[in-house]
């Protein structure tokens, strides 16, 4: 790279020892922040009254993208939640995709406008569908690495979930087996500390979900959410102990929720100031940026270049999706079952 | 061709389509090497091994929800719920899940999984409020999902492969009661009955009478006793009933012009009520009479000791009477 800072070698950076290049990098930097303008452009087209919902990944993008990054992107599965925008992202989803399901349009390829926003899927990118009741699909993705052991496929499967979430009976059940069965499974649990409103520590009794871990028989880890590499490192670990057949790991992210829950909530009801302008220290876009310019991988003429990049390609979907076809009415009564 | 116990029949069912297709597995509670408390599984642990006959945690929700996630990834599997009494834990990942997946990936995703669930009451030993409950309308009400109760053990080996091989979601419900007191020859070759079509047994001309699973077995028994006193019952089995066979119905009302309903089930907004609603709505020229329904009283389930469980069940000389109020209008 000719940006590489002589200073910043491979081996004393931290990315360097991770065995990450200043290419991987930067990519990992467009995905959060294509994640974050897609985000951001679901607000205003919302709040424009040109959509009707948004809920919201702000926050979390770097922990995805961390993890994510880890995985096989192509051969391995994953089972998001209504967070999982930057994993969806990365896994292969594209602007145009998932704008289409925020204007509920006929091309979306999640749910055909079907679901609300956010409850993304893609057969061909191994992304499940999932609902908006927390916690089922964790018992899916069990399944799922249940199936990836038995037909040696050797597929891992990443699921998420916040950590309101891990008060639900499935996502005991789910951990609880995979335990049993050391599947080839990686449990994250984006950790922003609210439920909607309810705040940690009237979710549970720990500080930490990843204590829960050892009640399973298998490691529970913490990570700090906002830092890409930390989120990485902790990915690759768990990709290699389910590689390795040693199964599941449990990995808490512990991420900030930059936003109101949804379009429909104000989090300043509930949140103090203090909390949310101490979130705003943790962004992991901006956190990373910071990273990138310490080592020398990112200058003001590859940040512009990059953001100008992803605000033709966040322009591009939101026209595309915004001029694409309605489903037509007539299809309401298709695909409850399969059509011979 | 052999005679067998509709019991033998699921089991049969079962160990075919999982020496057939290696992606066929079962799971459940104390399928494996028990091989189930009523022994649907017997044998098979030790001829697919653990890994297709997998013993689950005590926990039916993830039994549903692992099976989904299975099907996703390449699996054909067989959940058991030990008792249908114990499914309701499952409900959410039976209807929000299961049966949603094809709609809300718009065709993308499939689940084609079967939950086997024995029910009903009247058994021997006695079920009492947890081990008795007839569930089947809170299930077939679900658009996604197929729900099926054979009566023969004919009908249980045929549409249980056809439920295995199905695309979509199927609830198979075998009655506790017609495991061993059904018996009926069983081809041991490889055969479908296709999940839809109901099937006339008994061909009648003063009433209809609509029926599934144990309460056949009454139906028919009251068929006999009234057919001595010039009443000529129709008796047909639905077998399937989600996707409902609305032509036979119809057609058997049209010839009879009278029509009633048996169901295990408490009356109110049971089964029951979707077919008379049904005949009310197409069949309504035909009719000659008020659409009747016999079923179980309106209370929270069967009840244990023996005068209170008989209390509660259908029988045949309850139908029987009420097949000659019928007939007499």
């Amino acid at each position: 790279m000719a940006v590489q800072n002589p200073n910043a070698t491979t081996a004393t950076t931290r990315h360097g020892a991770l065995g990450l290049s200043a290419e991987d990098l930067l990519e990992m930097y467009s995905h959060i922040a294509l994640a974050r303008a897609i985000d951001e452009r679901m607000w205003v087209l919302q709040r424009a009254g040109m959509v009707s919902f948004v809920i919201s990944g702000q926050g979390h993008e770097g922990a995805q993208v961390g993890v994510m990054w880890a995985t096989d992107r192509q051969h391995d599965w994953l089972v998001p939640f209504y967070r999982s925008l930057a994993a969806c992202l990365t896994k292969g989803m594209t602007a145009r995709d998932l704008m289409l399901g925020l204007f509920a349009r006929h091309g979306d390829p999640s749910s055909g406008g079907r679901q609300m926003p956010a409850h993304w899927a893609h057969a061909a990118h191994k992304i499940l569908s999932t609902s908006s009741p927390v916690g089922t699909q964790y018992p899916h993705a069990v399944g799922i690495a249940y199936a990836a052991k038995l037909r040696g496929s050797g597929e891992l499967c990443v699921v998420s979930i916040g950590e309101g979430g891990t008060s639900q009976g499935d996502w005991h059940e789910a951990l609880n087996f995979a335990g049993i069965h050391r599947l080839p499974v990686i449990f994250i649990v984006e950790n922003n500390r609210y439920a909607i409103s309810v705040p940690q520590r009237l979710q549970m009794a720990v500080d930490d979900v990843a204590v829960r871990a050892a009640g399973y028989g298998f490691p529970g880890v913490v990570v700090d959410g906002s830092d890409v590499l930390a989120s990485y490192e902790a990915g690759r670990e768990a990709v290699r102990r389910a590689r390795a057949g040693e199964g599941p790991t449990l990995i808490e992210c512990k991420v900030e929720r930059l936003t109101a829950h949804s379009s429909e909530d104000r989090q300043e009801k509930y949140r103090p100031t203090a909390d949310l302008e101490a979130a705003r220290s943790k962004d992991p876009l901006v956190v990373f940026k910071h990273y990138l310019e310490q080592v020398g991988v990112l200058d003001e003429a590859r940040y512009t270049e990059i953001h100008n990049r992803i605000k033709a390609v966040v322009n591009d979907a939101t026209e595309y999706a915004e001029q694409a076809p309605w489903p037509d009415p007539a299809t309401v009564g298709r695909h409850v079952y399969l059509e011979g | 061709m052999a005679e067998m116990r509709l019991i033998d029949a699921v089991r049969q069912a079962m160990y075919e389509e999982m020496q057939r297709d290696e992606r066929v597995l079962v799971l459940g509670e104390d399928v494996g090497l028990k091989g189930g408390v009523f022994g649907a599984t017997d044998g098979f642990y030790a001829e697919f091994g653990e890994a297709r006959v997998l013993d689950t945690p005590l926990a039916e929700s993830l039994i549903v929800g692992v099976a989904v996630g299975m099907a996703a990834n390449g699996l054909v599997p067989i959940a058991e719920i030990q008792f249908s009494d114990f499914i309701h834990p499952a409900f959410n990942q039976i209807v929000s899940e299961a049966a949603r997946m094809r709609y809300r990936s718009n065709g993308a995703f499939g689940c084609p999984i079967t939950i086997r669930a024995p029910y009903g009451g009247g058994v021997e030993v006695h079920g009492g409020l947890y081990h008795s409950q007839s569930i089947e309308a809170f299930y077939a009400h679900v658009p996604g999902l197929k729900v099926v109760t054979p009566y023969t053990p004919y009908d249980a080996k045929g549409l249980l492969k056809a439920a295995i091989r199905d695309p979509d979601p199927v609830l198979f419900l075998e009655h506790k009661r017609l495991y061993r007191s059904a018996r009926g020859e069983v081809p041991d070759d490889d055969y479908l009955v296709p999940i839809g079509p109901a099937v006339v047994r008994r061909q009648g001309t003063t009433l209809s009478v609509f029926a599934y699973g144990q309460m056949l077995h009454e139906t028919l028994q009251a068929g006999s006793q009234v057919a001595e006193e010039g009443i000529d019952a129709e008796v047909v089995d639905l077998r399937t009933l989600r996707p409902l066979d609305t032509e036979t119905i119809l057609a058997s009302v049209r010839k009879t012009s009278k029509a009633m309903i048996v169901y295990e089930d408490n009356r109110f907004m049971g089964f029951g009520a979707e077919v008379a609603a049904l005949i009310a709505e197409e069949a309504f020229d035909a009719l000659d009479g008020p659409i009747v329904r016999v079923a179980g009283p309106e209370v929270p389930a069967v009840p244990y000791s023996d005068p209170l469980a008989a209390a509660f069940m259908p029988t045949a000389a309850k139908i029987a009477d009420a097949m000659r109020r019928l007939a007499a209008y």
